[in-house]
């Protein structure tokens, strides 16, 4: 494991000097360094499914200490432990169902130990399968009969088909690798699907565009690109007009990209905005984050821009895909989920230098320069969430973290 | 006698009125005005009662001041029409200055003028010498940029005229009157081809036609020209330098010890306003939000850190990360129109937004001569588009220059937007030298004003 080790702490570094940019980027080599460190773990034969949470959170743990502003990082991780519960869990309840045949076969050949043990196994299995009706919708027999206790059964499920495999060691170990193969699978597909997020968003993109628009964008997201551009080969024509985003200046980058594919663009300061958003019929963006609540957070200078859409009834859409979506509710989050800039890329130092007083003690003024990066949009300010699973309402956001991430793991 | 002359030579006033040819970069409108309705009712009836000298010249006051106003609103307000063939094509003919059309122009904005900012400075240096000594120095301060603001031009603009007058001389067979209206108007559409005017600038040209046609006629030239200048000084020193006095004694009372002001740009009436408050020993801070391409924050900062002022610099982006911090907001205006909007620095009105949203209150800090009876709902329907290359190289950031090569490109277009339109449920409270008023009192002082204007 020592390599293994070793990479971590290169994608740490990494992470913490901001050398890798984009959610996408950053959320794809997360899921592959985990892939990596899961197929490189050894499993005991016991509590296999805890042994790889454990090990993937301690992992987790250190990349999201890296850069806690790049909540994709903390996404991507929860996502993999859920994919370790999920599996492990179909695998038990797949096991029970096969070792209900055979304990009702050899009824008198146990001990009374190990027939209790069974016994208990059984009743924690079936306690199991009922649990994980919590995380689908549950039915109304178990509502009214009492839930039993909480999603802590399935380790002891496990536990329990740890303890038949002493007694049943050969299908066990069939079952061991079969963990983890299965978890790989998972993962696997959760690259694929990281990486298709934006042919799955552009798809939706002619249902929203039609003839002789004007689209206002800001900052530059791969997604909005792929998605402007899949309506326009689609010969809907429409006009596009990109805020600057100074002090990164990423409009610039975005307009060239639109240019360069053929499509109608203007490019307008950051303070026209209000002034050009009467005449614009939608709102495009894409978004850093998305908070549980249906809020985002965004380049800066989206919160303006969503205000003006709210003052102008112009629809805010965001474009996100599923690795975006984080289960963290927002607190404060302009000041805990934000990272600030260098000021130099405001104001020069030397503009200012000859009016400052350094004049030890004498209450001479400082200046402050404040360079945020992000922005937060409540949920009431958007309109619209295209993810590659469709379009959703904001206040829908919520129920999509049940499908993705265990309750288990929203803190690390 | 040279007003027989003129009497004669501007022939029936019943027929000709309107097109007198008073020297203008836009032709004069054919309707009439109910005022100039009223003049030509009394010209024609004085012509045919067979009428006397002083009535004729009494009819030929009316009808010059009437068709001064003709002339006078078409420049003082009204929008320009640059999607119209003919007007364009007359107005270049007139043209000192040589404008060359941008490429590439943004389809909504085709009805204001858009050029090429890059060819004119040089043109107009080299006609420097050529042309009449007085005018082109102000001329050549607006196109280069250096003076900026909607007062400092004004003034600038103001004692450019003083000049003109003290060197002004009737030349034969003319009138001091229209023969100076018509040298006014000349430079004034020279000023307006460097940078297009602005709305205060607009207001004071007004004023100082109108004081020309009230001079009398018997007057001799010098006391004319004095008493034109003492007007013109009048004017500065009162509706100028004096209101922005009074709008500080009215602002510093709402600042209070602990508060924390955000201003936007650079505003000369804000500033004045809180050099003031620091003199005056409160404990505030500033909050100074700056915005591309002008960068005029800066300029306001380096002035308020040199008095000692704590200040904390942004960038129009970040507002909404420091809006929750801030007790007061301060805006100046180019003008505020009648139906309370105010039209002042592209991004104005996004600050005024963002705070109207975190429930600070927006005050506004505005002289009493900006004001203007015209109304406006959008920041579209009238404008100032600046030079689009401004945007397109970011000044004093050398590593962004992804759009180089691409100024050519069809697909593509820059917006420089001068000014934009807030309006008037975002703003708390307008500071005028007439105090402290909503944004819906302004269309009453505007009447009021107006009145006052004319009488004095």
């Amino acid at each position: 494991m020592p390599d293994v080790q070793s990479t971590v702490l290169e994608f740490v570094n990494k992470l913490r000097k901001r050398k890798i940019e984009g959610s996408q980027a950053t959320a794809k080599c997360t899921v592959e360094l985990l892939r990596s460190v899961i197929s490189q773990q050894r499993v005991p034969h016991s509590n296999q499914a805890s042994a790889l949470i454990d090990a993937v959170k301690a992992v987790g743990e250190q990349l999201v200490a890296a850069n806690p502003v790049e909540l994709a990082v903390g996404n991507v991780v929860r996502r993999v432990l859920h994919i370790i519960r999920e599996e492990d869990l179909s695998l038990a309840t797949a096991a029970m169902a096969g070792l209900d045949l055979l304990d009702a076969s050899d009824d008198d050949g146990e001990d009374d130990n190990c027939k209790v043990v069974g016994y208990s196994a059984m009743s924690a299995a079936v306690a199991a399968a009922a649990a994980r009706s919590t995380l689908r919708p549950p039915s109304l027999q178990t509502l009214l009969e009492g839930t039993p206790e909480s999603a802590a059964v399935p380790y002891t499920s496990s536990s329990g088909a740890d303890s038949e495999s002493k007694s049943k060691s050969a299908d066990k170990s069939s079952i061991t690798r079969k963990l983890k193969h299965d978890v790989i699978e998972g993962v696997n597909h959760l690259i694929l699907e990281i990486s298709g997020c934006h042919e799955q968003i552009a798809e939706q993109a002619i249902e929203h565009i039609h003839q002789n628009e004007v689209i206002l964008t800001l900052g530059s997201s791969r997604t909005v690109l792929e998605f402007l551009c899949a309506a326009k080969e689609k010969k809907r024509s429409f006009r596009v007009f990109v805020a600057e985003g100074a002090p990164r200046y990423q409009g610039h980058l975005l307009a060239k990209e639109l240019v360069a594919r053929g499509l109608q663009t203007t490019v307008i300061t950051d303070s026209a905005v209000f002034a050009m958003i009467s005449r614009v019929n939608m709102v495009i963006i894409g978004a850093h984050a998305v908070m549980a609540n249906g809020g985002v957070i965004g380049p800066v200078g989206v919160n303006m821009a969503a205000l003006a859409a709210k003052k102008h009834a112009v629809p805010f859409v965001v474009l996100a895909g599923s690795h975006k979506l984080c289960p963290l509710y927002p607190h404060n989050p302009e000041v805990l989920l934000n990272e600030l800039r260098s000021p130099s890329e405001l104001l020069d130092f030397g503009e200012v230098s000859d009016c400052l007083d350094f004049g030890a003690g004498s209450g001479s003024p400082l200046l402050q320069v404040v360079n945020p990066t992000f922005d937060y949009v409540p949920p009431s300010l958007v309109s619209l969430f295209i993810t590659d699973t469709g379009g959703h309402n904001p206040s829908y956001m919520y129920r999509l973290i049940a499908d993705y991430y265990s309750a288990d793991d929203l803190v690390m | 006698m040279d007003s027989m002359a003129a009497a004669t030579s501007s022939s029936v006033p019943a027929s000709g009125l309107t097109t007198v040819s008073v020297k203008s970069s836009k032709p004069l409108k054919e309707k009439t005005t109910k005022a100039e309705r009223r003049a030509l009712q009394d010209a024609q009836r004085a012509a045919s009662k067979g009428a006397s000298l002083d009535v004729f010249i009494l009819a030929l006051h009316v009808g010059i001041i009437s068709c001064l106003y003709c002339v006078l609103s078409a420049e003082g307000g009204k929008a320009p029409l640059y999607d119209d063939e003919s007007r364009v094509v007359k107005a270049k003919r007139r043209a000192v200055v040589k404008q060359t059309e941008a490429k590439n122009r943004v389809e909504l904005f085709r009805h204001l003028p858009q050029y090429e900012h890059g060819t004119q400075l040089p043109d107009l240096e080299t006609k420097f010498f050529l042309l009449d000594p007085m005018h082109p120095a102000v001329g050549l301060q607006y196109l280069s940029g250096d003076i900026s603001g909607g007062n400092a031009r004004c003034i600038a603009m103001l004692q450019a005229f003083q000049e003109v007058v003290k060197d002004y001389s009737t030349p034969p067979e003319k009138t001091l009157n229209r023969d100076l209206t018509a040298k006014i108007s000349s430079y004034v559409s020279f000023l307006i081809e460097c940078r297009p005017l602005s709305v205060s600038m607009g207001n004071a040209i007004r004023f100082v036609k109108n004081r020309i046609a009230k001079l009398p006629i018997m007057l001799f030239e010098s006391e004319a020209k004095a008493a034109l200048q003492s007007d013109i000084q009048r004017l500065i020193s009162e509706k100028i330098v004096a209101a922005d006095k009074a709008i500080v004694r009215h602002a510093v009372t709402k600042i209070r010890d602990g508060d924390v002001l955000l201003t936007y740009g650079s505003p000369s009436a804000v500033e004045m306003v809180l050099l003031q408050a620091h003199e005056l020993r409160k404990k505030f801070r500033v909050l100074v939000v700056d915005s591309l391409p002008k960068l005029e924050g800066q300029l306001l900062l380096r002035r308020l850190i040199k008095r000692g002022i704590d200040c904390t610099y942004t960038h129009i982006n970040a507002i909404s990360y420091i809006m929750h911090e801030v007790t007061k907001v301060f805006l100046g205006a180019s003008s505020v129109l009648s139906n309370g909007t105010v039209y002042s620095r592209v991004g104005t009105a996004c600050v005024a937004m963002v705070a109207s949203a975190f429930r600070v209150p927006v005050l506004v800090c505005c002289e009493a001569y900006k004001f203007h009876e015209r109304v406006q709902l959008d920041s579209i329907c009238s404008n100032e588009l600046g030079d689009p290359n401004v945007i397109s190289k970011v000044h004093g950031r050398g590593d962004i220059n992804y759009l180089d090569g691409l100024t050519n490109n069809a697909n593509l277009q820059f917006l420089n937007l001068m000014y934009d339109a807030t309006p008037s449920d975002y703003i708390s409270m307008i500071i005028t030298d007439y105090g402290m008023v909503p944004p819906t009192s302004v269309p009453v002082i505007v009447r009021e004003y107006q009145k006052e204007h004319l009488l004095v």
